[in-house]
């Protein structure tokens, strides 16, 4: 063979093993840049990537803090030394679980447990020692606690108030808004979604299948129609707006009353209602007065009240999100008849009441309801302090002194004499709310009510009760004689612990 | 073939530095910080140091030690750099698996590991003073080519495992003779190749006179075609992608180094990419592997939770800039073959992006360690057997690197010296033996007597 190039075949060429060299180099930087994508790059949406389990990992790594009632914790935390490792317990969990919700390894958190998250799981940047202390040295801080509103006695007041029954009750201080009793019945307790067992599964399907809806909090997130305890917004706009300015005065009312338009009669269940005052109307919760003076109010006037109460508000926060109450912004006469006395498309939740007989406590002035009273570090700095602050003004002061005499009259002389509490101012309102198709539902029975203790300045205590008990005759049922009794009870305790 | 061993006394001797005491420095280094990653496991975990550091740090050391005894012995113009970079790399290999051991008690790989290790060390000490000359090897080509294949039939034989037909179990013993093949292949490509040379680039006709891109005549095409059709065999039987591509890598990266041939590589290229995208079509465990590999969420969407791949990416994202720390990243997650395959997702998520570029780094100067004796040397074989045993493990690292990092589609294969695997660690410490043997031929050559060995 006579090759030309024979030379330089001698040994396999130094150029062919550096461009292998050179490509070895390629591969290389393709692996480093590759890395760099990965881990710099797409880092971020690859850690928040609902399927990486390493959030969940480091959440549960550590204890959660803990939600306080009256100084005491009411709940807890167990090292199970699994993966996900320490799960959420609960004292007394069906009491607290309106107010604490749960906080599970599968199915996330609700109520409290979420809207404090941060706090309870020690990643929100103010539980650091230093700013930016924590992207500095890669850890988390200790759970912080979470101190309620909340009154102890007012609590299991009102849940044992409620007993068996379907029912929600909530409490405030009319002056500031804090929340000192939010129950709702059934309850369930938040524990059995702790954990990632195969009886965690089970359990969120049977309270989900619950026909009793134990996981719903009735107190915020579920709204009834309010019945005659509307009649209270209703008096407020026909007296700030001057449509009646005498309590006593005849209201020139007919009984039975023609739905404005239509030729619906409607009727009451108490005798002298036509012509009858203000007073006694309310007293004995006239349904035909209270169309007539809604209707003679008008739409604008009613929904600027309403809505100074509260209603058709979605923005709530305690800080849970609570449900819109609603009142209709477009209505004819006759609807707005039936809306003003709490039927009709009306619906409030039961906070939503208690914030319109506190506004009546209060002069007039709605609080911003509040369900927790500061936040702090694991070893009770404070984090964070809830303000009180005003909502809206829902009537004028004077207009809220007429309506305090009224309540007082319904609990003195009227339909919530169940209510009345020795040594104490107590105003209220029944209702009874009809609902279902032609009304066929078990009616609602409701209360709202405020009590001030002989001596002190201003009600400490404004309280609404729900009480949607299917069981009952529906003969008995009224607000008087199923829920103004829980509503007493919740007062009592809040006034023996003031 | 005279006088290799002891060179001609009669060239003035000006001969490269041993620079042995440079090894037994860097050992030391490669030891200590072995120990000190044991160490930081044991903290992390446990808040103490593991019982058994002065132990695991003394066999290393011992270990290490023998080795370089066997170099400055037999071989004391070897690279400096081959030995502690087989010991660093080993050393972490081992802090890695004791690390992920500790999550899955009860299945302890670590132990085993060493035992491996000290075999692999103990087979590199054999190799490198029973093997005085790296040209003997030339002369069991053929006896190498059929052993290995033999090697890659055998599994075939046994049941599959996690998909793939690539190990012989007996008696409680896993070995994958998959990976002792690619020594002896290496050796046949680079004894065959260089025998064949002048055949293989200078027949062919040129089909495109402009670019000279000549193509090979079809005598010469026989051998090309054969390996192709071996590696396709071994990929449709063992379903084994990964040894697969690394065969057929090789042996067009080698036929380039002979012949410097472009036609080579085009041709290599072509072949490479029919069998791929045939069976990454036709077969469906390697179909699965590239669909993972464009769509990696796929499986979450899916709602099944995330695959192996996206576990494997959230433990690199995981790690970041720096990493979590030895010990305490969540790796295990990623579950079956997170010792193995999945080994560089630990070294990712704990050791972040500063730590695994440092052991990419390693391996690339291991790499590069291999060419330049490949480069410096005078005999065909003794280069392509340099560049051959290189381009393995550069071959390796980039496939399953890439491969856990989503890069490339995901082939089962083993880290070299970092993952779990008796059979892949024994391997890569006789390929750092043979390395170690054609470093000292090629520093010891006596400067200045270019050509004379032609």
């Amino acid at each position: 063979m006579t090759i030309p190039r024979a030379l330089g075949l001698a040994r396999p060429g130094s150029a062919t093993i550096r461009h292998v060299a050179a490509f070895c180099a390629l591969l290389l930087i393709a692996l480093l840049v590759n890395a760099t994508r990965v881990q710099v790059v797409q880092s971020g949406s690859l850690d928040d990537n609902p399927a990486n389990r390493r959030q969940a990992i480091a959440r549960f790594g550590q204890p959660r803090g803990d939600i306080m009632v009256d100084g005491r914790p009411v709940t807890g935390s167990r090292d199970t030394g699994e993966q996900l490792r320490h799960e959420r317990t609960y004292r007394n969990g069906p009491l607290y679980a309106p107010v604490t919700g749960y906080a599970s390894q599968v199915y996330g958190t609700t109520l409290l447990e979420n809207a404090e998250d941060d706090i309870l799981s020690g990643t929100d940047p103010m539980l650091a020692p230093l700013p930016l202390w924590n992207d500095v040295s890669r850890t988390r801080n200790p759970g912080g606690q979470v101190r309620t509103t909340i009154r102890a006695a007012a609590q299991q007041a009102a849940y044992a108030g409620l007993g068996g029954k379907k029912g929600a009750v909530a409490a405030v201080e009319p002056s500031t808004g804090k929340i000192l009793a939010l129950v709702s019945t059934p309850s369930y307790d938040p524990e059995r979604l702790s954990g990632t067992s195969a009886s965690v599964a089970r359990s969120w399907a049977s309270l989900n299948a619950s026909a009793d809806k134990p996981m719903l909090n009735r107190a915020i997130r579920q709204t009834y129609p309010p019945g005659s305890t509307f009649k209270v917004v209703t008096a407020a706009a026909a007296l700030d707006s001057g449509t009646v300015t005498d309590l006593d005065a005849d209201t020139k009312s007919p009984a039975p009353y023609t739905l404005p338009g239509t030729s619906t009669r409607l009727t009451n269940e108490v005798e002298g209602c036509k012509n009858a005052s203000l007073r006694y109307a309310f007293e004995w919760s006239c349904n035909t007065v209270f169309a007539k003076l809604g209707a003679d109010t008008g739409l604008s006037d009613m929904l600027g009240t309403a809505e100074n109460f509260g209603f058709n508000d979605g923005g709530l926060k305690i800080p849970s999100s609570v449900a819109a109450s609603n009142f209709d912004t477009s209505m004819d006469s006759a609807q707005l008849a039936l809306s003003s006395i709490g039927q009709y498309d009306t619906r409030a939740t039961p906070l939503q009441m208690a914030m319109v007989a506190a506004a009546v406590a209060n002069g007039g002035s709605v609080e911003s309801p509040q369900l927790v009273d500061e936040t702090t570090t694991d070893d009770g700095d404070v984090v964070r302090k809830t303000g009180t602050s005003s909502l809206h003004r829902a009537m004028n002061p004077a207009t809220a002194m007429q309506l305090r005499e009224l309540m007082t009259g319904v609990v003195e002389e009227g339909t919530g004499g169940n209510a009345a509490i020795p040594g104490a101012t107590v105003g209220g309102k029944t209702g009874t709310a009809q609902h279902g198709i032609d009304n066929s539902g078990t009616p609602y029975a409701w209360f709202i009510s405020w009590a001030q203790k002989s001596g002190e300045a201003q009600p400490s205590v404004a309280v609404a009760v729900v009480v949607e008990d299917a069981a009952a005759d529906r003969g008995d049922i009224s607000g008087g004689g199923s829920a103004a009794p829980v509503a007493k009870a919740v007062m009592e305790a809040v006034l023996a612990g003031s | 073939m005279t006088g290799t061993a002891a060179a001609p006394p009669s060239v003035p001797a000006v001969r490269v530095p041993r620079r042995r005491g440079t090894e037994a420095v860097l050992i030391v280094v490669a030891v200590l910080l072995s120990v000190y990653g044991y160490c930081d496991v044991g903290l992390a975990k446990n808040g103490t140091v593991p019982p058994g550091a002065a132990g695991y740090g003394a066999g290393l050391g011992v270990l290490a030690l023998l080795a370089h005894l066997a170099v400055r012995f037999r071989a004391p113009y070897a690279d400096p750099l081959l030995l502690p970079i087989a010991v660093l790399l080993n050393g972490l290999g081992l802090v890695l698996i004791y690390r992920l051991d500790l999550e899955t008690p009860g299945d302890e790989a670590a132990p085993t590991q060493l035992v491996w290790s000290t075999v692999g060390v103990a087979l590199f000490i054999g190799v490198v003073l029973v093997l005085r000359d790296h040209r003997v090897l030339q002369r069991y080509a053929y006896i190498c080519v059929v052993a290995a294949l033999v090697l890659m039939i055998v599994p075939i034989f046994f049941p599959a495992v996690n998909g793939a037909r690539i190990w012989i179990r007996a008696g409680g013993l896993s070995i994958q003779p998959g990976e002792f093949a690619k020594i002896l292949l290496a050796i046949f490509f680079a004894s065959y190749l260089s025998a064949n040379r002048s055949a293989l680039a200078y027949t062919g006709r040129t089909v495109w006179k402009l670019t000279k891109l000549q193509l090979p005549t079809g005598r010469a095409l026989g051998p090309i075609v054969a390996i192709w059709l071996l590696s396709v065999g071994v990929l449709v039987l063992e379903r084994d992608l990964g040894t697969s591509l690394l065969f057929f890598g090789l042996f067009v990266i080698l036929l380039y180094v002979a012949t410097g041939r472009i036609g080579w590589i085009a041709v290599g290229l072509v072949l490479a990419g029919v069998g791929a995208f045939a069976v990454g079509s036709l077969e469906p465990h390697v179909h699965g592997r590239v669909e993972d590999w464009l769509h990696p969420f796929a499986s979450i969407d899916a709602g099944e939770g995330p695959n192996q791949l996206a576990q494997s990416l959230f433990a690199f994202a995981a790690g970041g800039m720096l990493g979590t720390g030895l010990g305490l990243g969540h790796s295990i997650l990623i579950g079956f073959a997170a010792k193995s395959d999945f080994i560089l997702a630990t070294a990712g998520e704990e050791l972040g992006l500063a730590g695994l570029s440092a052991i990419f780094l390693l391996y690339a100067l291991l790499v590069e360690r291999g060419y330049r004796a490949g480069l410096a040397l005078r005999d065909s074989f003794g280069r392509l057997l340099a560049v051959g045993l290189a381009s393995i493990v550069a071959l390796q690292v980039f496939v399953i690197a890439g491969g856990v990092m989503g890069l490339i589609p995901l082939t089962g294969m083993a880290m070299p010296f970092l993952a779990q695997g008796g059979s892949s660690v024994v391997t890569n410490w006789i390929i750092v033996a043979l390395l170690i043997r054609v470093s000292d031929s090629a520093r010891s050559q006596p400067v200045g007597a270019v050509g004379a060995a032609a």
